[in-house]
């Protein structure tokens, strides 16, 4: 329990993804014009994350690593994303329409989300020795984390619209330096002695 | 049919025109994660330069035989073979220089660059021409990732390739090689970027239709 909870801390806090390790600032910058737009999306993240964790894992425990064969690890990764992606999409649009309706336009664009591959990289990571609840719970988190940057940010750049920015500052660069403002923040975190 | 001033504009248009981060805004997390030194900002173009080249090249080949709608997954796997090879080669080759990139070499698969060209390029033009422009597309990303990582080695380290510059003379400001200092230097840039092209395109919009609203005013500015 305790280990998981430093777990938690630090994927959300220490090592966030977005405003520390730089994985998935596409996403970050594109979708958080509003809040409503970063909710759905922070919403099918923590989803498929979550999932692509757990499916990450045991194709590289179950098959990769007992065929010797973890260099293929990139390719089959991003092939079982994708078509988990497909999968989920395809699921949630029989079993669930609601849900499917508010994360609709947003699933597709999750393959190319690196902080999804991210993980699944960070995750079978040697050095991290993650057992597969662990790894799990770390996509869950860093999914989490990722949320909380998207949303707090989509809070200040509603903010930036109606402010009075200097011409050639309007839109990307003024939401790059805000990012930049709210990344000082996390840097703050880094001392947390988990 | 590719006339010599084709090829060359296609080579040239991502050095400036459409550079992939400063214009096109894509490809931004190895763009911010691995600048910290000037060095791995090359290091980082060059890989994912052989990656665009190559994945070009095959995409461009294969364009007649892939279905449609099959076509992305098959684009992003040809683009993780080349990723594999890529990464393969640097930990045989350059062991230090990939320490220091850790996972954004295998990202360079959902770097956006590499499909955004596959898709909109390769996918339509001939192989040669497709080598060019992923070659263009390249040295522009390598350059743009070389000027951001200069600007954040000097002010963060006080070094320039490894060169001694101005540690002697005072303490560097350590935020700039920290992620905020990333995502400020990348903003300015682009602000700059924008500010040096929008003055071209102001005057050529006015050339054109003689503005009613003024260059504020008008949509195409943005």
């Amino acid at each position: 329990m305790k280990e998981l909870f430093s777990i938690l801390i630090l994927a959300v806090l220490i090592e966030n993804f977005v405003l520390s390790k730089f994985l998935g600032i596409c996403p970050f910058l594109g979708v958080s014009q509003k809040t409503s737009t970063a909710l759905g999306m922070s919403g099918a993240v923590i989803f498929v994350n979550t999932l692509a964790s757990l499916v990450t894992y045991l194709v590289n425990d179950l098959l990769l690593k007992p065929n010797n064969l973890e260099y293929l690890q990139t390719i089959a990764f991003i092939l079982v994303i994708a078509a988990l992606v497909q999968f989920v999409e395809i699921v949630l649009k029989k079993l669930v329409p609601p849900l499917y309706k508010a994360l609709g336009i947003y699933l597709p664009l999750i393959t190319t989300n690196c902080a999804v591959l991210g993980s699944a990289l960070i995750n079978v990571d040697p050095s991290r020795n993650y057992s597969l609840l662990q790894a799990v719970f770390f996509g869950f988190s860093a999914a989490l984390g990722f949320s909380l940057a998207l949303i707090l940010f989509s809070g200040i750049r509603e903010r930036l619209e109606t402010s009075d920015i200097p011409e050639f500052f309007k839109g990307m660069p003024i939401a790059l330096i805000a990012a930049s403002l709210v990344s000082v923040a996390f840097v703050g975190f880094a001392g947390l002695v988990i | 049919m590719a006339g010599k001033p084709r090829a060359l504009s296609v080579l040239t248009n991502g050095f400036l025109k459409e550079n992939p981060t400063l214009r096109l805004l894509l490809g931004m997390c190895p763009s911010l994660a691995v600048t910290t030194l000037a060095v791995n900002g090359i290091g980082m173009g060059a890989a994912a330069t052989v990656v665009l080249i190559g994945s070009n090249v095959v995409i461009s080949l294969i364009r007649k035989i892939v279905p449609d709608k099959v076509r992305i997954p098959v684009f992003i796997t040809v683009i993780a073979g080349f990723v594999t090879i890529v990464k393969m080669l640097m930990e045989a080759y350059f062991p230090d220089l990939n320490k220091q990139l850790g996972i954004f070499i295998p990202l360079i698969v959902v770097n956006c660059i590499i499909l955004a060209r596959a898709e909109m390029f390769a996918s339509k033009n001939g192989p040669l021409l497709s080598a060019l422009d992923g070659l263009g597309m390249g040295i522009g990303f390598t350059c743009a990732l070389f000027i951001i990582g200069s600007v954040r080695e000097i002010l963060g380290s006080g070094t320039w390739m490894g060169l001694n510059l101005t540690a002697d003379y005072f303490d560097p400001a350590t935020i700039m090689i920290l992620p905020p200092g990333g995502f400020m230097v990348m903003g300015t840039l682009i602000a700059l970027v924008n500010r040096l092209s929008r003055k071209k395109k102001a005057e050529a919009a006015k050339e054109a239709e003689g503005c009613p609203v003024g260059c504020h005013g008008c949509e195409k500015a943005s």
